[in-house]
Formats: C-alpha cells, structure tokens, sequence
C-alpha cells in the first residue's frame, strides 16, 4: 500500500464530515429521532431539481440552499404530521421524505427534455474525489498544502456544530432527556428542536455533497450509539462520538485500500467502508463495553446465577 | 389528453401492455398494506427502510458468488436469493441490537441501514474493478423501475401476497398480541421471538419481491403510508389492516393507471403521492382519530367543562347570598361570575349562550344578569355536590389512591364507589348546613369580584 499527500485529504475531509454529524447525532439517538439523515438525505431531491428549474444551472450554492430549504421542512412536516395526526415519530418521516423524493422525481422528469439532472451524481460527492478540488494553498513549514473545498466546508460546518454543541449544552441536554422539564425551566424545547433540526439539515446536505450520503446517515447514528453504550454523561457520550467518528473515517479509508487486497481486488469505495468500520467499531463496544456490553453482562449474570 | 375509452381499458386491465403493471402493483400495494399495519403497530415503520438498503450487499455477493462460479452474474433467482439473506441478516441484527443493548429500535434500525448499505457500496465498489465487471445494471436493481415488469415478476410477486396473506391469516391472533402486549404474550408462554422473526420475515419476502419489481422508494412508502392512513380510521386491527390492505391495492392501481396514460409521470412516483394524498384525507377526516374528530371532540369536551364551571359558580353564589333554610333563585349579575374564575369576557359570554340554549339559565340582557331555571337549579346543586365530594376526597384519602383520581367530577359516584361516597357524604357532615342537600365548600374560597 502506498500513502500520498490524497489520502491524507481524504482521511480528512472524511474525519470532518464524520464528527460534523456525529456531533449531532447523539441528541438525534437520545430523541429517537435516529433516521432523520437517512429521510434528508432523499427528501431533497425537490429542492436541487426547484433550485435547478429556477437557476436553470447547477450552481452548487442555490442547490445547496434549495436542498437544506427542503431539509428543514422534512423536520417540519414530520413534526406536524406526529404532532397533529398523532402519528408515530417513524411512520411520519417514512411519509414525509418518500412523498417528496416522488414530487422531487417528478419535476425532474418534467425537467428531462432539456437537462441531464441525474439524481445519482448530482446528489451525492464522492469521497475520493474531493482533493482534486483544491481552493486554497497556504504555505506551512516550506510545504504548499493544497486544501480542498470540501475540507474546507466540512470544517465550517464541524465550528458551526460544535459552536452549537456548546453554546446550548444545557438547554440541548434538558430538552432531549425531559422536554416538559425543558419547557417548566422556562426553555424553548420547540425551538432547540428546530435549531437542531436546522443544523442537521445543513450538514446532512454540505456533508453528502462533499462526500456522499452514506457517511452521512452511518456517522449520524453508529458513533453516537457506540459512545452511548459506554458512559451515562452526555458531555462524554459527546467527545466518545467524535473519536469513533475519526477513527470510522481513518480505519475506513485505510481497509479501503488494504482488505479489498486480501481477495484479489485493487481497492473499494472509501466512504462505504468508512460505514462499515463504524459498524466494526460499534460491533467491539457492543461486545466489550464496562456497564452495558454483552459479554460483560453475559459473565456478570451467570456469576449471580452461582 | 387521454379518451375516455383509453381510461376505461386501463382501469379495467383490458389493455394488455399495461394490465401487468397494473395488476403487479395492486398485488404489492395489498402485500405491503396488510405487513405495514402490522409494523405500524410494532413502531417499526422504517423497517422496510433498513430492509431495502440491507439488500445490497447480498445483490454484490450474489454477483460475486455467481461469476465466481462461471455462472451469469445478473440471474434474478441469484440475486434475490442473496438480497433476501442479507436482508434477513439485518433483521436479525435489528432484533438482536434492541433486545441486548439499550439501545432503541430506530438507532437499532439506522445503524443496521447505513451499515450494511456501507457494506453494499463497497462490495459493489470491488465488483467495479472486476474483469468481468458487468456490473452496471446492479445498481438499478435496488432503484427498479415499475413500468418494466415481466411475467416472472408477476409470478414471484403473486407467490409472495399468498404467503403473507396465509401467514398473516393463521398467525393473526398471535401477531395480534404481538403488536400490542408484547411483555404480555411472553407471560403467556409464547414464543414471542420467534413469531417476531416470521412477521420480519414475511416483510422481507414482501421487500425483496417488490424491490426490483417497483423500486426502494415505492416499497418504503407502500409499508408505510397505506398503513399510517387507515389507523385514522378504526381502532379494530382487524378492520384497520383490511383497510389498509384496500388503500394499498388502490393507490397502485390508480397510481399505475395514471401513469399509464401519461408518460411523462413515473408510475412509482404517482403511486407514492396518491397513496399520500389517500393518507392526507384520512387524516384530516378519519372517523376515529382524524384531526377534525379530535378537534370536535375536544371542543365538546371543553363545553361540558364550560357548563360545569357555570353552574357551580352560579350556585355557589346564591349559596353565599342565602337568607335562611332554603336556597333563593335571584339574578346574578354578570360581572359577579366573571370574578368566580379566571375566564375571559367572551368565553363566559359563549358558556352563558350554551346554558341559555340549553335552558338552563335565562337572561335579563339590560340589566346583564343571569338566572338559574329550575333545571339549572337542579343541575349545579348536582355538579356542586359531585365537586365538593371531589375536593373532599383529594384532601382525605388522594394520597393513597392517586390512581383514582379522576378529573370528571360527574363520575364520582362510578369511580369511586357508594360506599366510599357514603363514607365522604357522612365527612362532610360537619360542613353540612340544615336544608340543604348539597355540603359545603370544604376549603371555603373568598373570591374576587
């Protein structure tokens, strides 16, 4: 195996998208709300082809806007629909997001006379290809980096989370864990829900622009739910999320490039096995974790058995 | 614009190139429907979603396995075999992860969608780089297209609904339980995990079918949004996954019929928004839990309490104004109730209305004063009565039986029971003014005016 200067831009950009979601992913764990990325990230799909009817070019940044517009109403109508038709949490995302992919396809097929707005490769960045766009090339310690626009953006995106994060630690903790609680507190849990899902409407579409949406939804879910199974303290399930996320990213591109080896095979796509070594990772805490973990809770219960 | 007799053909399936389609999509519509209610009920909605996306990997396996066999890598049979495990692996993963961990069914469900989905982008990022890699068409395997079904389609799909049908036919009782007390049917000694299993299992049958038959959008919304639409309007499982079923078939149907006379709409996409649209009018106008129903019944609710609220101030203001042995029907003027509570002008004004069409109170509108009838005399001396032995027993014995305490002050004599409204009548006793069968206030309160 071979290292170059790419899969260390690589391993970057993917390490920012990674803690960028998982951020936020646990307080979506801890409001059961854990598919929102997974509903986002096809809910857009009106919003890039409205952006794309109106500019009538793919600008990223009115696709970007239009995407994260529709982002946040995905939260919104979900919200309204469990809120007022007392639907469950889950049916009222799967309704949501599949009724706009079907509206979004639609104007794009109304649109395909003129233009090739293939949702495949409009849709979702690959992670491989970030480095070739590079924006900016400071020089540090006599060597040139060339910083690509997706490390860039993704690290934009990771200061605004953790701006987030810990600004309203207090606030995010209370409304996830008791939102009456929140609201007798004299807290706007309505409106940190609506901040949040803001947030994660913005990264779920800045991060799987620049990389893909499977890292996006895995790094939405896996880290925070390995770190939850390991520690009672949010402020700890909140650091643990971001090591499992950059160890995801690092242990991710370097099997891409190893394990495809063992069979024959030149190398995978980085950002699917970024996904699976975040599984691996979650699979280990399952196992092994102190409080929580089977095997311990496996010994611990034939002990008392004895 | 498509004629009249074109429509007719379609709907009615004599139009053999679109008959397949159609027929193909009701069965699956029926499928999904009937497997959605069930999953609904579990709060498993998104289940299909994890499903779809955990095929993946099985499809780049099966690929794998099958040129490494020197086989074609694309045979249907192949394929969907080796989506149908790895689908039911994930299942297994979802159950094993909820049932072991703290961790809860959603993250369960995430984790085992983005996972596996991983798993499947990588395996298919190898098979890319395959000699052989004919692989392009895998991809637009999991994103299959409905107005390109074939006969075998047809026949995998038409096995399948019989399968759930009968299943779900046998098992209904059991699945019944399942849905509702889970921790209860266990205590019964059945075998809960394995019957969670075999509905997971159909799921995946009813996923993996219709998957390269209509496509991952369309399967999601089918488990979903039929189901979600026809709780609105029952109660009964039975009638709501009958209902289900019958929005299901209906929305392919007309969704694919649509399409069909236009081209330019992809059926998947048709099918989805009028399976919303059914889930729209079912929600806003379902009879059981629909948003109108509830609104009205709310407002029924909050003008029982409304009159409730009247009466007893009516009452208890002749009670203070009371010369003598009997209570006395005068005039109140309004501003005197407006100070009992916390009301506003207008919603006191609407509860008077209401009294007065109900005839229990009259009006002396230029004097603005209010009357009890003898029918409201009766009435409030009634909700006074029930109150105060309402009041009473929170004061005496609500720290015992919480559970008890019910916000309905007419209920008090079936929620409670004679003997402990006896026992509470003989209590207050001691507040009791002669002449009277209504007890005072046990806790009396000097309003404001």
């Amino acid at each position: 195996m071979e290292w170059y200067s790419i899969d260390t831009w690589i391993v970057v950009v993917g390490a920012l998208a990674a803690v960028a979601c998982a951020l936020l992913g646990n307080f979506l764990v801890l409001r059961k709300m854990s598919m929102m990325g997974d509903a986002i990230s096809h809910a857009v799909l009106p919003g890039l082809a409205i952006a794309f009817l109106i500019t009538e070019a793919r600008a990223s940044l009115t696709m970007f806007i239009g995407a994260a517009v529709v982002g946040v109403l995905t939260a919104v109508f979900t919200q309204w629909i469990s809120r007022f038709g007392k639907v469950d949490e889950g049916a009222s995302m799967g309704i949501v997001f599949t009724s706009l992919f079907a509206v979004g396809l639609l104007l794009i097929v109304q649109a395909a006379d003129h233009v090739d707005l293939d949702p495949g490769c409009v849709l979702y960045g690959a992670i491989e290809l970030t480095p070739l766009d590079v924006v900016w090339r400071p020089v540090l310690f006599g060597t040139t980096l060339e910083v690509p626009r997706a490390a860039l953006v993704l690290a934009g995106v990771t200061l605004l989370n953790v701006g987030f994060v810990v600004a309203y630690f207090k606030e995010l903790r209370i409304s996830s864990f008791d939102p009456e609680l929140a609201t007798t507190m004299g807290i706007n849990s309505n409106l940190m829900h609506y901040m949040l899902m803001t947030l994660v409407a913005v990264t779920t579409v800045a991060a799987f622009e620049a990389v893909g949406s499977i890292i996006v939804i895995a790094m939405l879910i896996v880290p925070a739910a390995s770190a939850h199974l390991l520690t009672d303290r949010l402020w700890l399930m909140v650091l643990l999320s971001c090591v499992f996320a950059i160890l995801a990213a690092v242990l991710g591109h370097l099997s891409a490039l190893i394990v495809p080896g063992w069979f024959g095979f030149a190398d995978t796509s980085t950002s699917g096995m970024m996904a699976v070594m975040a599984g691996v990772l979650f699979v280990v805490v399952m196992l092994s974790a102190p409080k929580y973990g089977i095997l311990l809770k496996h010994i611990r219960k034939t002990e008392a058995v004895q | 614009m498509p004629e009249l007799a074109d429509i007719w053909n379609v709907l009615f399936l004599r139009d053999y190139n679109t008959r397949l389609v159609v027929i193909c999509t009701i069965l699956l519509g029926c499928a999904c429907g009937l497997m959605g209610g069930f999953l609904l009920l579990r709060k498993r909605s998104l289940m299909g979603d994890t499903l779809s996306h955990a095929t993946l990997p099985g499809v780049g396996f099966a690929f794998m396995l099958a040129v490494a066999m020197g086989g074609d890598g694309k045979s249907l049979p192949m394929l969907l075999t080796g989506a149908a495990v790895t689908g039911v692996i994930g299942c297994w993963a979802v159950l094993f992860i909820r049932n072991q961990t703290r961790i809860k069914d959603d993250a369960a469900m995430g984790i085992v969608l983005s996972v596996f989905f991983g798993a499947g982008v990588a395996v298919l990022g190898m098979i890319q780089t395959m000699p052989e890699g004919s692989a392009a068409g895998l991809e637009s395997f999991i994103y299959g297209k409905t107005a390109s079904m074939v006969l075998s389609d047809f026949r995998i799909l038409v096995l399948v609904t019989i399968c759930v049908l009968s299943c779900s036919l046998l098992l209904f009782k059991e699945f019944r339980l399942l849905c509702f007390d889970e921790s209860f049917a266990a205590s019964l000694g059945w075998p809960v995990k394995v019957l969670d299993v075999i509905l997971l299992g159909l799921v995946t049958a009813v996923t993996v079918a219709g998957l390269q038959a209509v496509g991952l959008i369309l399967i999601i919304a089918f488990l979903i949004t039929p189901a979600a639409a026809a709780r609105f309007w029952t109660n009964q499982l039975d009638r709501m996954l009958l209902l289900s079923v019958l929005i299901g078939g209906a929305s392919g149907w007309f969704g694919a019929s649509l399409s069909a006379f236009y081209p330019r709409l992809p059926a998947g996409a048709v099918i989805v928004l009028v399976a919303a649209l059914c889930f729209l009018i079912s929600m806003l106008l379902g009879v059981e839990r629909g948003v109108l129903v509830r609104w009205l019944r709310q407002t029924q609710l909050q003008h029982r309490i409304g009159r409730q609220h009247l009466l007893r101030a009516l009452y208890e203001i002749l009670e203070a104004n009371r010369q003598g042995g009997e209570l006395a029907i005068v005039a109140v003027p309004f501003r005197q109730i407006r100070g009992r509570r916390t009301w506003s002008d207008r919603s006191l004004r609407d509860c008077i209305r209401r009294a007065y069409d109900d005839g229990l109170v009259e009006m002396q509108v230029k004097e603005d004063t209010i009357r009890l009838t003898e029918a409201g005399l009766a009435e409030a001396a009634h909700v006074t009565r029930n109150h105060r032995l309402w009041e009473l027993y929170l004061i005496e014995y609500a720290d015992v039986a919480t559970s008890r305490v019910d916000r309905d002050a007419d209920m008090v004599e079936h929620v409670l029971g004679e003997k402990m409204v006896a026992r509470l009548e003989s209590k207050l006793q001691t507040y009791r003014s002669a002449g009277t069968l209504v007890p005072a206030s046990p806790h009396p309160i000097v309003p404001g005016d």
